[in-house]
């Protein structure tokens, strides 16, 4: 589909930027994966525990309060929130330490940013008795505390992250280093859709099952396909899910939110796409914020998920090719939306999921009735209480 | 493109040791840490002390493939200010005084952002003739090793090979030039206790598949390490142990001390070869 000219690029972007240590590992993984996500058997197994462990298929919610207060299109909640553990993240972890297994790994290793991608890989790890290390910005650590004591909890070892900004992009290095260290023995379970070919595709093709479902029930729904799906995006995991399946059909346009942090016009932003440009992190090209020197800047988000100056080369390549959209919306107007939701819905939605709500306040007036929207409710707000706490000038 | 590469100061360098049948002591610190100034003084020490080629790091906000020793050298550098252009020109000054071959140890995205063929030209003006790039694996080193190879300018290539490249290691030295940079045992660098019994069959491998010099780096920290190690390669690389060196009078004293003691432990490493 989007994949183009060279293996493991979309467009331009991707590649493998990494050391050489890693590359013969990369490789064997590329290998089993296209053997694996082929085979009845794999299919079987990942469908199995998707459905049974994880509680798939989730709904397709149609929010008719939400959609009253704007009076144009539906809108339909994609309810990754109902995920064990609370998140799409599940969907993921659950293929990759599948492939772990069949790989014969002893040990796995992952980072994490907001916690949701450590709290899945904690859990899937204890179910199947892998040992399990995440990494974790200490920045991250103090603001998602209760994803970290569920991980300890969990039997995971959670080591904090001192280096650089001391969040996600942090936590990615540490990862990356241990990898380098252990890359016989171990698994990096990779929580989006970035890093060295072969994890973009394998992780979206992990994410997919949000958008194959999503289609399937707006179909069952409304006998038509939607007109726009609406997606938060740090590394971008659940919306290259919910995108992918609908890339022909291309009457429906997908929109990607970025968080605008403090505001685009400061310097406390994630909005990689929107005022990044291209260069190599974490393996791959793609967008990313950087200084003249090619130095990575650091990043500010309120939601730790989606505080990351690079995106995954498949978003890259959908805004260059103009296929989607991508917009951004600050911490201001995600905690607006997040109260919204909780008080008309009764949902109390991540702050990550929050930026795709609140960019509704600017697509609805633009929209019509009769048309339809699709917005991933890519995880549940538990974990961000102390932060709107916080950020409500109160606390729990 | 198949242009043979054109010899570089580094080629030259290790031929001639070669000839004498010597080892090659290879030397690294970052550029900049803690200045530029201490930079160029050092060069000129560890040439003193009896190292044949120095590597010079460029600061990275995300240096993936280093240990916490370099890491925080990094820190200091980018603290300090230091950039690409600052260190071209440290490099200049550098070349005024010596012809030590000279090498870059550099990330690929400040590469990129400066643009390639600018980077290439300004490396080639200011007189450094090696590129050690860890982020640059076989797969995506093409239009870099185009470029130069259009360009016809004498800097070399230098590729990375690990322990887990096994097979890759053919088409990974097909068209290396100045040398091969063997990494010790998995991870990143920064000292290690011990090294893997396999080194030597590594090495061995990597030796059937090229006349260009090797040379073992990661984890090497001590005179006695190098002893043990140089029978394996035509030369050894020490950084994180340096940079060591230089932080236990970092703090507490001057310029002159840092100089003394980085001379005193680049003499030992060499006298160990």
């Amino acid at each position: 589909m989007s994949n183009s000219v060279l293996a493991g690029r979309f467009g331009q972007f991707g590649g493998q930027f990494v050391p050489e240590t890693l590359m013969n590992a990369l490789v064997q993984l590329e290998q089993e994966y296209t053997k694996s996500w082929a085979s009845k058997e794999f299919q079987q197994q990942y469908k199995y525990y998707l459905n049974q462990y994880s509680g798939r298929p989730t709904s397709l919610y149609f929010a008719e309060n939400l959609t009253r207060i704007f009076g144009r299109a539906k809108i339909y909640l994609k309810r990754e929130d109902l995920n064990h553990t609370g998140a799409h993240k599940i969907n993921n972890v659950i293929g990759q330490v599948l492939l772990a297994k069949r790989m014969g790994k002893k040990r796995i290793i992952a980072e994490t940013g907001a916690g949701q991608h450590g709290v899945a890989t904690a859990t899937v790890c204890a179910m199947f008795g892998f040992p399990c290390e995440v990494y974790m910005g200490a920045e991250d650590i103090e603001r998602q505390s209760l994803n970290v004591f569920r991980m300890r909890l969990l039997g995971a070892k959670v080591h904090q992250v001192t280096s650089g900004t001391c969040t996600l992009k942090d936590a990615t290095n540490e990862a990356i280093r241990d990898w380098v260290g252990n890359v016989e023995d171990t698994f990096y379970v990779i929580g989006s859709v970035v890093g060295p070919h072969p994890y973009p595709i394998m992780v979206r093709d992990f994410q997919r099952i949000i958008g194959d479902e999503a289609r399937q029930q707006v179909l069952t729904a409304e006998g038509r396909l939607p007109d726009y799906l609406v997606a938060c995006v740090g590394g971008g995991s659940n919306a290259m899910g919910l995108f992918y399946p609908f890339y022909q059909d291309t009457e429906v346009k997908f929109i990607g939110v970025e968080a605008a942090g403090l505001g685009l016009e400061t310097a406390k932003h994630a909005a990689t796409i929107s005022r990044g440009s291209v260069g190599v992190i974490h393996g791959m090209l793609t967008y990313l914020l950087q200084d003249r020197d090619g130095q990575i800047s650091p990043v500010h988000s309120i939601s730790a998920g989606l505080d990351y100056p690079g995106v995954g080369p498949e978003h890259a390549f959908l805004h260059a090719s103009k296929r989607a959209k991508y917009v951004a919306v600050t911490d201001q107007q995600a905690l607006v939306a997040l109260e919204q939701l909780c008080r008309i819905e009764g949902i109390i939605p991540a702050l990550e999921s929050a930026h795709a709500l609140a960019y509704l306040d600017t697509l609805m007036p633009q929209t019509e009735a009769g048309e339809i929207v699709i917005v991933n409710l890519s995880g549940r707000g538990d974990k961000d209480v102390h932060t709107v706490a916080k950020a409500l000038g109160g606390s729990v | 493109m198949k242009n043979k590469p054109i010899l570089s100061r580094i080629d030259y360098r290790l031929t001639s040791l070669r000839q004498l049948k010597k080892k090659a002591l290879i030397t690294y610190i970052t550029a900049g840490d803690p200045s530029l100034e201490l930079t160029e003084q050092l060069v000129m020490t560890m040439e003193d002390a009896g190292a044949d080629i120095v590597e010079l790091g460029i600061p990275y906000s995300d240096p993936l493939a280093d240990g916490p020793v370099i890491q925080r050298a990094t820190r200091r550098a980018l603290e300090s200010g230091t950039n690409l252009d600052s260190v071209f020109a440290t490099v200049s000054r550098i070349r005024s005084k010596t012809q030590i071959p000279l090498a870059f140890l550099v990330y690929y995205n400040p590469i990129l952002q400066y643009g390639i063929p600018r980077f290439l030209r300004k490396c080639y003006q200011s007189g450094v003739d090696g590129l050690i790039i860890p982020d640059l694996p076989l797969e995506e080193r093409t239009e870099l090793r185009n470029i130069l190879a259009e360009m016809q300018l004498p800097i070399s290539l230098i590729p990375l090979v690990a322990p887990t490249s096994s097979q890759r290691v053919q088409s990974i030295v097909a068209d290396a030039s100045g040398f091969i940079y063997c990494i010790s045992s998995m991870g990143v660098t920064g000292q290690r206790d011990n090294f893997p019994p396999e080194l030597g069959d590594f090495l061995k491998n990597v030796k059937s598949n090229t006349q260009i010099p090797t040379a073992i780096g990661f984890g090497i920290s001590s005179p006695n390490a190098v002893s043990k190690l140089k029978a394996h390669a035509d030369g050894v690389i020490v950084g994180s142990a340096i940079i060591k060196v230089m932080e236990d009078v970092l703090n507490a004293q001057g310029q002159q001390e840092i100089n003394k003691e980085v001379h005193a432990f680049v003499k030992q490493l060499a006298q160990a070869l």
